[in-house]
This record gives C-alpha cells, structure tokens and sequence, in this order.
C-alpha cells in the first residue's frame, strides 16, 4: 500500500513538472493540475496510512488522522480555485497575444 | 482591547465582502467605502505596533481553541511593524488610485482590501498551515489587481506570475506535508519544540522541508535564481498596484525571518540555522544583480523594480548574518526600503502621464508637468533609495554595515553593498537626466492631476519623518530583534497560555 501510493505520488509529479517544463499553457495547466494532485495525495498521507478506521479517538484501536483529511480539504479547494483562474487567464493570453506559448511569441513567429 | 489584534483581518474582509455588494452601485461610493477602511486601518495597526513592541507576545485563540490544536494569531513586534508599514503604505496607494486607476473595472477596491487581508492575516497568523492559506489569499488578489485594467503586457507579465506562484504553492503544501508528518504539529511555536528535538532521520525530513520553504518564501521574495518574474510583472502592474506590491515581496522576507529564527534558529538542535548557509551567497548574488538589471531597463518602472529585487538582497543578507544588530538593521531597511521604491513607483507614475505617448520609456521626449515639483521628488525619492545622506537609506545601510565588520566575514557585503548603491545611482541619476533635462518638445496640455501629486508627497515626506527620528525607529527595530532572538518567549506566550486563555 505504502509503495503504490509513493509510486502513484512520484509519478504524477514527474508528469506534472514534465508538463511545466512544455512551453504552451495547455500543457502547463495540465501540469499544474497533475502536481496539485500529487501534492494533495502527499498531503494525505502525511498522517500515516491507516485504511478502514474513523478519525475518532475511542472509536477504534488506531484511529486516523483528522487533520490531513481537513488541511486536504483546503488545499483542494484553494488548488480547484487557483487552476480555474489559471484556465481563463490562459484563454484570455492566448485571444490577446494571438499565441498559446506562455511568452506570448513561439518559434513558429 | 483584547479583540483589537484580529481587526487587521476582519476589517479588510467585511469591507472587501461589502465593496462587492456595491459592485452595480456608484463608484464615488466604493471609493469613500474603501478609503474610509484603510484609514481606519492606520490607527489601529499602530495601537498594534506599540502593543507588540512592548512585548511579551500576545496570543489570540481564534474561536477559544487553545493551541497548539487551534489556530492562534500572535502579536509580536516584527508583526506589529510589518501590519503598520502595510497599513501606512496602503493608504496613499489607494488615494492615487482614486484619481482614476479604479475606473479600469468594477472590482478594483474589494480586490485591493482583500490584498490587505491576506497581508495582515500572513503577518498575524502563529500557525504554518494558515499562513499558507492568508498567502493564497494574498496571491489571488494580487492577480487580479495585477491583471486589472487588462492590456497584453499585463496579460503576459500575470500569466508567468500566476503560473509561478502556483507552481511555488504545492511546493509550500509539500514542505507543510514534510513538517506535519515529521513533527506532528503545524502551530509555529510547537514546531520550535519539535525540531530541537529531532535527530536522526527525523532531522533530515526536517532539513529538507526546511529547505524547501526557503525556496518557497525565495520566490515570494524575488531571491536569485526565481526573480525573473518580477521586473515584467512590477513595471506591468498600475502604479498604486505596484506600490502596494513594494509590500509584497517583503511578505517573503518576513516569513524568512520568522521562519529561520523560531523554527529554525539558534536553538534548533541539529537544525540551528539550516538556511543560511545557502542564503547567504544567494541574498548577495541578489544585490548584485539587482544593481545590474536596474542599468539594463528602458523604463522607469523596471529600473525601480530591479531596484526592489536589490533591496531584497540587502535585506536578506542581514537576515543570514543572524545577529541581534543585524536583525535591527534589517527591520530599519525593510521600513525604509518598502516606503522609498513606492515612492519612485508613483513618481514614475506622474512622470509618465506628462509625456503623452512616451510614458516612463527612458527617451527623451516632453519634459513632464510641473518639471520642478516633480524632478525635485524624484530627486528625493532617488536620494533615499540609493543611500545618500541625509536620508533614511543612507542611515539603513550604515546600521547594515556596522552590524557586519568586515573581521567577521562582512566584507563581501561591505563591497557589494556599496557596489549596489553605485549601481542605483548611475541607473536612477541616467534616468533621471534624461526624463527631465532632455526636453524635445513643449510640455503637453494634459493638466497635471494636484491631488496626484499632493498624495504622492506623503510618502516622500513620511522617509524625511523616517530619517528625522532614525534613532526612534532604530530603538524600535531592537526591541523586535531583541524578541526574534528569543524565541523561548514567543513559545512561552503561546503554549503557556493555553490554560489562562480559553473561555
């Protein structure tokens, strides 16, 4: 479980920077949103893996974290927020600089 | 009283909440709505300022939750200083943009008060998670009032800015994900506390989230290898924006400076002073080229933003020297610094709207309006930022370098300093000689704006007050040193009170 989930984490953050690194902003938002997720899943395990148990004390013997599940709550709203801006400021370079490369002039011009 | 401390957030987020009620109503409205909460914000942030350098920290559990479970806002002095120096600064801004840059859009002043909130909130905030939260908030208001008014400069300038700092928030949440799941805790205080007792593994998990806010916070603060965002974005933005925005960077320098001296200070254990190793040469390789960059711009505005990311180095360069004096030198300059380069941004603002055409474009063309008037402030505001005496920049990086001999290593800062000052002064004093004595043709009939200029000598006037009473502000930067080097007081404040404070 411990190794699927870091594999699952490294992975998509490799994407997500691979994508970074593409100079149009398609790709970039996509890796911005694929680094979000990785970044959340991380987040998560931060309080340990504990799988079928309620985030109560006295409930059970090992209960879960509390806390990551809230502060991944944030994170998701806060990202979700973040990358529908991103995606209207992208529409808005792309009709205004008449490109979709993030600095306004590919080396197609 | 005891409310007083959360003020600085609820005012901004009221006012801002309402301003956009106001939306479809009268401009006239939202400006009196708007101007009227940053002037009530100035008395208030100073009461503040004098509640936290008195000392000790006082503590405010948000919802009677005591810490370390909930979140805490803690008062100290560097706290009070950087929510009076916002306060102060942010008033001026939003005057000059009354005379005409908020008429751009609907939205300006709720934007503009939500911006404060997330600043006021981020120097308040005791606990690392919610200060990640008040940055976002910061974040995307600074979007959108960068972005205001549109224009494909700005649109290309926000696209880097957004994608950037977006990039620089997972990093943060990341590093949040190391702390967390290494300490246990994300109060600040309680943090201090788990980090000198780490070792082992334990310790490197926390070196290397450690390491990772710094490259958060670097970007935040324009350090070396991450500043090239900002001359674009700063000379993209409207004026009054990027006068606020002299603000913003500081954010990062703040957070360094708590971060690095609660956290990770003197007493961290295995982890003492993990940061300045790599700060040091960065901050310096900053300053350096910050000078440099200022004599490549063709426009004002970018000469005075390379000028910020300049100041930047300065600050930091204190900040890795990790001494109680230098520390005291650095809130001096941070003052000073932020109030001189918003300063120059609104002059390079009147300059440009009496050139027609050529704006702050540094070639000769009409003289501005009111030549005199205006040269004379630039020629203060230049004097201050470059560090000539009389004034306040001189008396900043003359505490800098007394608080770094040169015996002790402080010789490479001593020569770039100086080098950096020269640098600024052949870039500010070329453009100078070019925007007002190299005249082409006669002055264009646009009026100049009186209430343009008369805001814009409040800020001028208030580095004069900063140099007339530097021995005051100094006094003032040695209590808040005095309590940053103490962070056994701060820890105190906060987790001792646990008991004596819920209700």
């Amino acid at each position: 479980m411990e190794l699927l989930l870091a594999v699952m984490i490294g992975t998509l953050t490799a994407t997500g920077v691979y994508l970074l690194l593409r100079a149009r902003t398609f790709p970039v938002v996509m890796g911005l949103t694929l680094l979000g997720y990785a970044v959340n899943l991380f987040l998560f395990v931060s309080g340990r893996l504990v799988v079928g148990e309620p985030p109560v004390i006295g409930a059970s013997e090992n209960p879960s974290d509390p806390l990551p599940q809230a502060l991944v709550l944030t994170a998701i709203v806060i990202g979700f927020g973040m990358i529908a801006f991103v995606v209207v400021l992208a529409l808005r370079a792309r009709g205004e600089l008449h490109s979709d490369h993030v600095d306004g002039h590919g080396e197609d011009h | 009283m005891e409310h007083l401390i959360i003020l600085p957030v609820l005012l901004p987020l009221f006012t801002g909440v309402a301003l956009l009620l106001l939306a479809r109503g009268s401009r006239s409205l939202r400006r009196w709505v708007s101007v009227l909460a940053a002037t009530v914000l100035v008395p208030i942030t100073l009461a503040l300022l004098l509640q936290g350098l008195e000392g000790p920290a006082r503590v405010y559990a948000l919802g009677g939750w005591s810490p370390p479970f909930g979140i805490v806002l803690v008062l100290d002095g560097l706290a009070g200083v950087m929510l009076a120096l916002t306060a102060v600064l942010a008033l001026p801004a939003l005057l000059y943009a009354c005379r005409g840059d908020d008429a751009r859009g609907p939205n300006f002043h709720a934007l503009f008060q939500f911006q404060l909130m997330g600043l006021n909130g981020a120097f308040l905030t005791g606990d690392i998670f919610n200060l990640f939260v008040f940055f976002e908030v910061l974040l995307i208001a600074s979007y959108g009032l960068l972005l205001h008014g549109g224009g494909s400069r700005r649109t290309r300038a926000g696209l880097h800015y957004v994608v950037l700092n977006l990039v620089g928030s997972s990093l943060f949440l990341l590093a949040l994900g190391l702390l967390y799941g290494t300490a246990g805790t994300l109060n600040m205080a309680d943090l201090a506390l788990a980090v000198r007792e780490a070792s082992g593994d334990e310790a490197v998990l926390l070196r290397a989230a450690a390491l990772v806010l710094l490259v958060v916070f670097g970007l935040k603060a324009a350090l070396l290898p991450l500043y090239f965002w900002l001359p674009a974005a700063y000379s993209a933005a409207s004026a009054p924006v990027a006068a606020l925005f002299a603000v913003m960077t500081k954010v990062g320098v703040y957070a360094i400076l708590r971060v690095y001296s609660l956290i990770f200070g003197a007493q961290a254990g295995e982890l003492a002073h993990v940061a300045i190793p790599w700060l040091w040469p960065v901050a310096l390789a900053t300053l350096l080229l910050g000078g440099l960059g200022a004599l490549t711009a063709l426009r004002l505005s970018a000469t005075v933003a390379w000028l910020v990311i300049m100041s930047v180095g300065t600050l930091l360069a204190g900040v890795s020297l990790a001494t109680a004096a230098a520390t005291a030198a650095v809130i001096y300059y941070l003052v000073h610094s932020t109030l001189a380069v918003a300063a120059l941004f609104l002059i390079a603002d009147l300059v440009a709207h009496g050139r027609g055409d050529k704006g702050d474009r540094l070639t000769a063309g009409s003289p501005p309006h009111h030549r005199m008037m205006v040269g004379a402030l630039y020629l203060l505001g230049a004097m201050a930022l470059v560090g000539l005496p009389p004034l306040s920049g001189f008396v900043g990086k003359v505490a800098l370098m007394q608080a770094a001999p040169p015996a002790a290593g402080g010789g490479a800062f001593w020569v770039l300093l100086l080098l950096g000052g020269f640098f600024a002064l052949i870039a500010l004093s070329r453009a100078g000689s070019t925007l007002f004595w190299r005249p082409q043709h006669q002055p264009s009939n646009e009026p100049m704006d009186p209430l343009r200029l008369g805001v814009t000598l409040i800020l001028p006037a208030l580095m004069v007050a900063l140099s007339a009473w530097a021995d005051t502000v100094l006094r003032a930067g040695e209590r808040v040193a005095a309590q940053l080097h103490a962070p056994d007081r701060y820890i105190e404040a906060v987790l001792g009170s646990a008991e004596g404070r819920t209700k």
